[in-house]
């Protein structure tokens, strides 16, 4: 790892005016996903901007009906909150389908929306990866690709992001609060906060330098059944090839988001009108574009499947 | 004490930058290679250590400490307060052999940052109980054999008796049918919530029996 310099945050607007001051700076949180690259020198920050100690651990209703999550709740208190249960079981069953006790335990909200892919070629030091090393060139495209994307990749970038949260979070249709470096507020739906690759895959969000995310907004509850389905090769503690993040009314509508499969949550709006049409017609619309490789077509056919199993589900 | 880091940490890193413009004019020619030379040379810049203070609690006593802001809490217990019992397997946080208590919760000691940690109250395996005076889930290990080497046995302890207070206190897992009902102990339950934990020698079966004593024995 290499040295920096700590500082613990005052405040929200005092880190992200902190963040652009010092070359090199980055926020730290709980730490799992930032502390792992660092060790592998895929990070190297020369200053942390610890943000623990800002009281953004807390979860308040909206005036509009819904929750306010703080940046910093962790994943297990997120799963375990009686209201997330209640009426945004999407949201909870996706976090506790997510890494393991520990690692819930430590990871924040708005860590696990902003963590980094784990394409091997990204963690893999010595192969060249545009994300690492923009215009070194992509060494997942014609590698061992059985993990990655299929959808919204590029010619520079074929990586997935991680999150199940954001799965669930994209179906919900929230939206993420933010604070940049000038002290101005403001909000971003979390349908526009991951940028898809094109040809520069190491600019992974539309967050500002310096801009920090204090909070996620949920909309009031749209009811219905909530299923997260997640589709692994394990039965615990591994990364989805695909998950589906659902949303079911009994009118036959719905919203569904796919993990495992794309650079971000995917999830295409239109598409949805098909729903009533089976998961075939469904998954046709929502998957049009795709580009899999040898190795990652299964998971197109995987999603109808899994899709399919979800419509049952719901049918009880 | 520090100086003797710096020609290291520079001519690993000269190593590392001469890699990276190979591989990056190798795959895309010059003007790409531009980029690779600049990135890597920021990262070349020797940085001198830089150390921190920080206090903590560990097993019921305090401990201020003056840290090199890179030690994460792993170290922190095992290097310099001298508690080898935490393990270190990954070093990732994979696999949960450096599983301790922060405040009442289980983390992954090696993927935190010691200084990000005043005023904290941590829980090693030292802190559950001692070799006259064992915790009920040692005991339990010790008499269903839940381990084979033992490496990550602090680990797997320590995450078992975590498990069992976040049932108690009503924090659904993966496997929980109803997550509105509040969830109860069972097989299906710990192995979902132990699978943070990995064991090479494979003592899974003993390590539930052992949980599962402890769990009917606090019901």
């Amino acid at each position: 790892m290499k040295p920096f310099t700590y500082e613990r945050a005052a405040s929200p607007a005092q880190a992200a005016a902190a963040a652009i001051q010092m070359p090199g700076a980055k926020f730290i949180a709980g730490g799992t996903n930032l502390l792992d690259l660092m060790k592998l020198q895929i990070e190297t920050p020369a200053h942390l901007i610890d943000v623990n100690r800002l009281a953004l651990d807390t979860i308040e209703p909206t005036q509009e009906g819904g929750l306010r999550i703080g940046a910093l709740v962790s994943n297990t208190d997120l799963a375990a909150d009686a209201r997330v249960r209640r009426d945004y079981g999407v949201l909870a069953r996706a976090l506790l389908a997510g890494a393991s006790g520990q690692l819930r335990n430590k990871a924040t909200t708005a860590g696990n929306l902003l963590q980094r892919t784990r394409c091997p070629y990204f963690y893999d030091t010595d192969q060249p990866c545009n994300k690492r090393h923009p215009g070194s060139g992509c060494s997942a495209i014609g590698g061992v690709t059985r993990q990655l994307g299929v959808i919204g990749t590029s010619d520079a970038c074929i990586a997935t992001h991680p999150s199940d949260m954001a799965v669930a979070l994209r179906a919900l249709d929230a939206t993420v609060e933010t604070v940049k470096a000038d002290g101005a507020t403001r909000r971003i739906p979390v349908a526009e906060l991951h940028r898809l690759p094109g040809d520069t895959p190491h600019v992974e969000t539309v967050l500002e330098p310096g801009e920090l995310i204090t909070a996620v907004l949920l909309p009031a509850p749209v009811g219905g059944t909530q299923i997260y389905r997640k589709v692994r090769d394990r039965a615990s503690y591994a990364f989805a090839l695909v998950s589906v993040g659902a949303i079911l009314q009994h009118d036959g509508t719905g919203r569904i988001a796919l993990g495992g499969v794309a650079p971000k949550p995917w999830r295409v709006e239109e598409a949805e009108a098909e729903l009533p049409n089976g998961p075939r017609a469904f998954t046709t619309r929502l998957m049009a574009g795709a580009r899999p490789t040898r190795d990652n077509a299964f998971k197109v056919a995987l999603a109808e499947r899994t899709l399919g199993a979800v419509l049952n589900e719901a049918r009880g | 004490m520090h100086s003797h880091s710096e020609p290291g940490l520079s001519r690993r890193d000269l190593l590392v930058a001469g890699a990276a413009t190979v591989a990056g004019s190798a795959a895309t020619g010059p003007a790409h290679a531009q980029d690779a030379v600049n990135t890597s040379s920021m990262d070349t810049v020797p940085r001198a250590p830089v150390h921190a203070p920080v206090r903590f609690t560990v097993n019921g006593r305090e401990h201020a400490l003056e840290l090199d802001t890179r030690t994460s809490l792993l170290d922190a217990l095992r290097e310099h307060l001298h508690l080898t019992g935490t393990k270190k397997g990954c070093d990732h946080g994979q696999c949960g052999a450096c599983t301790v208590m922060v405040d009442g919760v289980r983390i992954n000691s090696c993927l935190t940052l010691a200084v990000m940690h005043e005023g904290a109250d941590v829980t090693t395996i030292e802190g559950l109980g001692t070799p006259d005076r064992l915790h009920a889930m040692q005991a339990a290990f010790v008499k269903h054999d839940g381990y084979q080497c033992g490496y990550c046995t602090p680990g797997q302890i320590c995450s078992a008796v975590a498990v069992l207070d976040e049932i108690k206190a009503g924090i659904p897992s993966h496997v929980t049918a109803d997550i509105m009902a509040t969830p109860e102990f069972s097989v299906d339950e710990v192995r979902e919530r132990m699978s943070g934990n990995i064991c090479r020698c494979g003592a899974y079966s003993n390590i539930i029996e052992a949980i599962t004593e402890v769990a009917g024995r606090a019901a």
